[in-house]
């Protein structure tokens, strides 16, 4: 028994299953990101401005990244392209690229995420609040943890400004920056950039990482067929070429997810 | 199978090329990508999943007519296999409230979905379409193994400690955050895999009947059932990846410590909690709800098409407006996505809001009145057949009639705010689901058994299931409506005795004796109504052995291609290439030997040619 249509498109509706199947799926991804976009915007509409970070990533890496993949959504179409052509030593060539691209934008995101575990704001008893890093860069401290550990004061490195100030703030570099020691019976609440810290970074995480976790994913696919999945292409090239395609068109659908969290979340 | 096969072959040749190997135990009832294999794991799994959840909601009867009394026959085992929660046989109110959320979680997403969506569709819809097997069979198999997991992570949590989750199945936050046991977060990651579950086979459904139709099979000769599997699909697959975004946030909070769900300054037990806040309760309905609302036409889009399939097969002749059915569906099917506020008019969202979706409420009402109108014109001037499926269909006409002029008064929020978290509710959606779909359900069973096995089932102890079950379902469901315009709030673990007239005799607006009385009445309605499901299970296992073997493959004499073909279909399904020349429906069309005229018969020209 063989299903018609995998590989050959229906004449009625121009299409292999395999289409209509990665066209359904990212309906149902709009859905899952539109979500948590919504979210996004019902949490920061219901923000205090204070509460609200932003100026906290950076900007540059992320244009970098952004950079990194749309190289890849590039080099993605390129080899299949080449496979249309019949160039396999090409496809191979462009697919490493793209595997190559995916690794370093997981890298980079690697390395913003620790950045933020070790970065903490500081609420403390008299209201005043301060961003900066605590002496020997601990990551995910907490009040409660300090407590345990009967420890009575930290060794704290302000940032220049806190992002409550606003946007403008950032922009003075003439404020004084040097280690100032707090007691801990003087903290109200302490919290590194986790998830935990407020909702922003709440919904930072929960989208980029659902992100990184798809980035993996295409990786893998485009991983496995540019390895044992490519024996294929000697005895089935036509489903082959479906495959490199389908795989493709899910790779350009997380890329154009980035493009609209790269501005949400790092410029907004 | 051979899916690796190196060349594909046109349409004909594949449907003929049927093989018969031997791929042992384990591939070809276990771990098969046989479309109708997966069909009956899904059906089995649903009704068992149906069984439990029915039990559950026995035992809260039971507490509910009579509060802090040990359960009878059950109490002890109750006690031995949950512990302190049941002391003495006597459900604790913590008890009740898992018992609460996990009928409604395992009725909706582990019975009646799976049972009217993967396992009727899994079986029937690529018959109906002249198809092989499912567009990605494999993709098949990992939907139901998604959905089995999903569904063991649910029943595993009862027995960790404190249990099943509390919160109802819709799982409000912030009281699902808050309660301090994990049964929400067993209740979450099983329901990402029923979701994912849900959406393989979405896919896979729509991917099927676009591609997968036999020639000549155009869209508007498709049977109506699978139209109306068609919508459910999209609905499926676009209405559950919000709920799979607010299950994965509300993961965070219960694990991470976010505050996606949680509000600055909330409390607990009495102390500041030690969060940063900010968050929005309301997000958490939006998302649910958004899924919430869909969900009701994925639970009764299926069963009004098999209804529609056993009605005109019975009343032997064409369905009446074929087209409005097909278009009042899709327009269901659209406008499902712009209801779903009408479930939170005292959430204080605003009136502006809720003017929108009581509007929008009003207008959803309008196809689903004209897919019933059709349905009961369809019976005029029927020479009808009463068998067991037919009573099942005409009676889910005015239970789900019932079950939807009652929704109307909850649609406009002046009236839902007298009515709102009452019995009213349970009694209102409750007719919708269990005389409504569950009814198009047993429907279903007793009309494609033959399909399935080649044997009949028996029609006496059918009709005593039916009329056992229309009687006793009443008996369940119509005080509730009395009890809810009373005022009787649902989930309450004593049933409302707190607030009854016997405990404040002087106080205004308490439920009165009479009220509470019908407690008692409803509980031994449940009774009766489960004594009435043993014909139906001892009927459903006797008949596989020992029913009447079919005549012929087309037992009840049908148009639609499913009854084309041996019972229980070969694997591939069909024996001979199918061609698809009339629409679905062609019952007693004048001058015709038959009084039916099956999709694939060639017409009378060109069968002499």
């Amino acid at each position: 028994m063989d299903i018609p249509y995998t590989t050959q498109a229906r004449p009625d509706t121009g299409v292999y299953n395999a289409k209509v199947g990665v066209w359904l799926f990212l309906a149902s991804e709009v859905m899952l990101f539109g979500a948590l976009f919504s979210a996004y915007i019902l949490l920061r509409v219901g923000a205090l401005p204070a509460d609200w970070p932003h100026g906290l990533l950076n900007i540059p890496i992320g244009t970098f990244n952004t950079a990194v993949l749309i190289t890849s959504s590039v080099t993605v179409v390129m080899a299949w392209a080449s496979l249309k052509m019949g160039r396999f030593d090409r496809f191979k060539i462009f697919q490493t690229i793209t595997v190559l691209c995916a690794l370093a934008f997981l890298g980079i995101k690697t390395f913003e995420y620790r950045d933020k575990f070790t970065h903490y704001e500081v609420w403390k008893t008299d209201g005043s609040r301060l961003t900066g890093h605590i002496e020997g860069k601990p990551a995910f401290l907490t009040l409660d943890k300090l407590k345990d550990a009967k420890v009575e004061k930290i060794h704290f490195l302000p940032d220049p400004h806190h992002y409550a100030e606003g946007r403008l703030a950032a922009r003075k570099h003439d404020v004084e920056h040097k280690a100032v020691e707090i007691p801990v019976s003087d903290i109200k609440r302490l919290s590194a950039f986790v998830p935990a810290h407020s909702t922003y970074f709440a919904i930072y995480f929960t989208l980029t990482g659902l992100h990184a976790l798809h980035v993996l994913g295409g990786a893998i696919v485009i991983a496995y067929l540019l390895g044992p999945g490519s024996r294929m292409w000697f005895t089935e090239p036509e489903r082959f070429i479906n495959r490199v395609e389908t795989s493709g068109l899910f790779w350009h659908f997380v890329d154009l997810v980035w493009i609209f969290l790269f501005p949400v979340l790092y410029l907004l | 199978m051979n899916t690796q096969a190196t060349q594909t072959m046109p349409h004909a040749a594949a449907v003929a090329a049927v093989e018969h190997e031997d791929v042992g135990f384990w591939r070809k009832y276990i771990f098969s990508t046989d479309h109708k294999v997966i069909g009956i794991q899904y059906a089995i799994t649903a009704l068992v999943f149906l069984l439990f959840g029915f039990g559950l909601i026995m035992m809260m009867r039971w507490q509910i007519a009579h509060p802090g009394q040990p359960i009878p026959v059950i109490g002890p085992l109750l006690e031995a296999t949950l512990g302190q929660v049941a002391a003495k046989g006597i459900m604790s109110p913590d008890l009740y409230n898992s018992f609460g959320a996990m009928h409604g979680t395992i009725m909706i997403f582990l019975g009646v979905v799976p049972l009217a969506f993967a396992a009727f569709g899994n079986y029937v819809v690529p018959l109906q379409i002249g198809a092989v097997d499912m567009a990605f069979p494999r993709v098949n198999m990992a939907s139901y193994q998604a959905y089995l997991i999903g569904g063991i992570i649910m029943f595993v949590s009862f027995f960790i400690p404190g249990g099943a989750a509390q919160a109802g199945w819709t799982s409000y936050s912030p009281l699902a955050t808050v309660i301090p046991t994990h049964g929400q977060t067993f209740w979450l990651i099983g329901m990402v895999f029923l979701i994912t579950s849900s959406l393989l086979g979405a896919v896979n459904f729509i991917a099927t009947i676009i591609q997968l139709r036999a020639p000549g099979m155009t869209w508007m000769r498709l049977p109506f059932f699978v139209w109306a599997q068609f919508v459910t699909a999209f609905l499926l697959l676009l209405a559950f990846p919000p709920l799979e975004a607010a299950a994965i946030m509300q993961l965070a909070d219960k694990l991470l410590g976010t505050s996606f769900f949680l509000p600055t300054g909330l409390a607990v037990g009495g102390q500041l909690a030690n969060i940063s806040g900010g968050g929005s309760p309301l997000l958490w309905q939006h998302l649910f709800w958004f899924l919430g609302h869909p969900e009701v036409y994925v639970l009764i889009l299926p069963a009004m098409g098999i209804v529609a399939e056993i009605i005109t097969n019975n009343t032997r002749k064409p369905i009446w407006g074929y087209k409005s059915l097909v278009y009042s569906a899709l327009a269901i099917g659209f406008l499902s996505f712009i209801v779903w506020a009408h479930h939170m008019y005292l959430t204080g969202m605003g009136t502006k809001i809720a003017t929108f979706f009581q509007t929008t409420t009003m207008i959803i009402s309008i196809p689903s009145v004209i897919i019933l109108t059709c349905l009961f014109l369809s019976l005029w001037g029927g020479s009808i057949r009463f068998n067991t499926q037919m009573l099942f269909a005409l009676a889910f006409l005015p239970m789900f009639g019932i079950g939807g002029l009652t929704g109307l008064p909850l649609g406009f929020a002046a009236s839902d705010i007298h009515l709102h978290d009452t019995y009213y509710v349970i009694a209102h959606f409750h007719y919708v689901v269990a005389p409504g779909t569950i009814f198009a359900l047993f429907a279903g069973i007793y009309h494609w058994f033959p399909k399935l096995t080649g044997r009949m089932m028996n029609e006496f102890w059918g009709k005593v299931h039916f009329w056992g079950s229309l009687i006793f379902m009443n008996i369940v469901f119509q005080p509730m409506f009395a009890q809810g315009m009373a005022g009787m709030l649902r989930r309450m673990a004593d049933g409302g005795a707190n607030y009854s007239a016997a405990v404040a005799p002087e106080a205004i607006g308490t439920l009165s004796h009479w009220i509470m009385q019908l407690h008692t009445y409803i509980l031994w309605g449940a009774v009766g109504l489960a004594l009435v499901q043993i014909p139906f299970i001892i009927n459903l296992f006797w008949s596989l052995k020992h029913g009447q073997p079919v005549k012929s493959d087309n037992p009840w004499q049908a148009t639609t291609l499913e009854w084309q073909t041996p019972p229980p279909p070969p694997h591939g399904n069909f024996d001979k290439p199918i061609t698809v020349y009339r629409g679905p429906y062609e019952y007693s069309v004048p001058g015709h030997a038959t009084d039916f005229t099956p999709q694939n018969e060639p017409p009378r020209g060109k069968a002499e040619s």
